[in-house]
């Protein structure tokens, strides 16, 4: 699975980095390095919905601190499952 | 409300922005013939001794703006019908001089090289004049002129000379295309070759972004380059001419920093390697300090870089006030990561051949890069930000001796104490324009206020020390 978080300036003043790391710590948790593929991308074009993560060929806008673990489970996990 | 500093960069733009307009329309051809025709409409001449002459310049106009010579390495040439093959004679008393009895310019002459007519006037014998220029400074009536060319004065590394048409001739031996000479001529007859027709057939063949994303790099010191316009709007602007995303080359400022601050402590000495004009004045003048210049790519390759490995069919086109970047892109380290190099110059014609009105647009973000980063704009910047990472790392043994210089003269002085071992310094910031990259010759505008604009940009910055501006990209990305 390839997951790219936008890191472009609005995504990144929205909290991208906070993505980033949130990803990283479930990622390590639920022992998925070897099934995720994780990258930054400048920018994927949904500038005003928030953090952008596209999985595969998806994207999911709006992503947060408080809505990151039901992200992590609806689009992460259940998929790999 | 003026874009440009003078008539000479105002006619540059304005065959760029007719030439990108014939490029958007397919129009190229017959631009050769249509353009100088509609610049110089006549019946008068404004600029020349006729209008032919102005039509053959806008055509040589022309033919730089479409790339130029092929058979020419250098991005800078001379446009040779262009240039008024101006008095070359150095330090000479003009009618000015009254036959005072004062006699300072013979004093403060140490050659010995001023003597007197029988009328009192002062004559410079030139074989022993070194044109020094004192004489001219103590004259009471301002009587004693420099008939220097103003290429020739522009270029600190000698690289102008006449050929035997007395045209100006550069030296591409010498030449190390910081501009200069291009933004100091007084008739437009130099000029960096332009890569615009190749960007327009970019933002074409991308068709919005589908068969490959466009990615603009834009320099720091943009933040004082469009009067007219909020950064944000220039960012709408740069996607609304088809650009998938802006990005700031100061992101790539704040990676050089902190992996410059890592290498100065390895090897204890170091030049930077930013400004590409700088690395090549040490390679073809100091050849000995080639192994102290820093490894690292500049901010403009290190975020190319950094994109193409996120989209390896991403395209980027850095965007910023030089000329020496169009030399730089060449190089075969650089190569891979850059598609192509404009001008700020270059981005307002491919702007308004579109007619796009920036301030009629809304704004846009740009915010990735620290303050640190967006400070490497102006001379000192970069040493600032060198200091930031040395202290974030919290390397506290290193007793860090830096020089900022601005201006080849500045860089030469520092260069030649570190040739002989005698610079008290230990680190050499390098920048071959005054006032660092805002003082480039691909700026719309040059002035004082300049520096302080990239400071207020530098404050609005969101990240505020380095580390966390590139903390998302440090953490992946990496393999």
């Amino acid at each position: 699975m390839n997951i790219y978080i936008c890191v472009g300036s609005s995504c990144h003043i929205k909290g991208s980095y906070d993505i980033i790391q949130l990803m990283k710590e479930a990622v390590e948790t639920h022992q998925l390095e070897d099934k995720v593929n994780l990258s930054a991308a400048f920018c994927l074009g949904h500038c005003t919905d928030g953090v952008t993560v596209k999985i595969d060929e998806d994207l999911i806008c709006g992503v947060s601190k408080d809505t990151f673990s039901d992200f992590f489970d609806n689009y992460v996990l259940a998929r790999l499952s | 409300m003026r874009k440009f500093d003078t008539n000479v960069q105002h006619l540059k733009y304005t065959v760029l922005r007719e030439v990108a307009r014939s490029a958007f329309q397919n129009d190229l051809h017959h631009a050769v013939y249509s353009i100088p025709q509609k610049i110089v409409a006549g019946p008068k001449a404004t600029m020349r001794c006729c209008i032919y002459k102005e039509r053959a310049i806008v055509g040589e106009r022309i033919n730089l703006a479409m790339g130029g010579n092929p058979e020419n390495p250098n991005v800078i040439e001379v446009l040779d019908v262009a240039c008024d093959e101006c008095p070359v004679g150095g330090y000479e008393v003009s009618d000015a001089c009254r036959g005072c009895i004062a006699h300072r310019c013979e004093d403060v002459c140490r050659l010995g090289a001023i003597s007197f007519d029988a009328s009192q006037k002062a004559v410079i014998d030139k074989d022993k004049c070194v044109e020094c220029g004192k004489c001219a400074s103590v004259c009471p009536f301002s009587a004693i002129k420099n008939y220097k060319r103003p290429c020739q004065n522009s270029c600190k590394v000698k690289a102008i000379s006449m050929d035997e048409d007395k045209k100006a001739m550069i030296d591409n031996s010498k030449c190390i295309s910081c501009g200069a000479c291009v933004y100091q001529c007084p008739f437009g007859a130099i000029m960096d070759k332009s890569y615009i027709v190749d960007v327009v057939d970019m933002i074409k063949n991308s068709e919005n972004n589908k068969n490959f994303k466009l990615y603009a790099v834009i320099a720091p010191s943009i933040s004082s380059q469009f009067s007219d316009a909020q950064l944000g709007q220039v960012v709408s602007g740069i996607k609304k001419l088809g650009f998938h995303t802006v990005v700031e080359a100061a992101l790539g400022a704040d990676m050089v920093a902190s992996m410059e601050a890592e290498e100065l402590v390895e090897k204890g000495f170091l030049t930077s390697s930013c400004c590409p004009a700088f690395v090549d004045y040490i390679k073809k003048q100091f050849p000995t300090l080639v192994p102290h210049i820093s490894h690292n790519l500049s901010p403009m390759t290190v975020i190319a870089k950094h994109i193409k490995k996120t989209d390896p069919s991403a395209r980027v086109v850095f965007m910023g006030p030089c000329t020496a970047k169009k030399m730089e892109m060449q190089r075969p380290e650089v190569a891979p990561y850059i598609d192509s190099v404009i001008t700020f110059e270059e981005l307002q014609a491919l702007i308004d051949s579109k007619d796009i009105d920036l301030a009629s647009l809304p704004m846009d973000t740009l915010d990735n890069a620290s303050y640190y980063g967006r400070i490497f704009a102006r001379s000192g910047g970069l040493t600032e930000a060198v200091k930031e990472a040395l202290a974030e790392k919290n390397i506290t043994d290193f007793d860090l001796k830096p020089i900022a210089c601005d201006g080849i003269e500045a860089c030469r002085t520092a260069l030649l104490k570190a040739s002989k071992n005698v610079l008290p310094n230990n680190f050499i910031e390098g920048m071959a324009c005054v006032g660092g990259c805002i003082g480039g010759a691909g700026c719309l505008t040059h002035g004082e206020r300049n520096k302080n604009e990239v400071d207020n940009y530098g404050k609005e910055a969101m990240e505020k020390t380095i580390a966390t501006a590139i903390a998302p990209y440090m953490s992946i990305n990496r393999k």
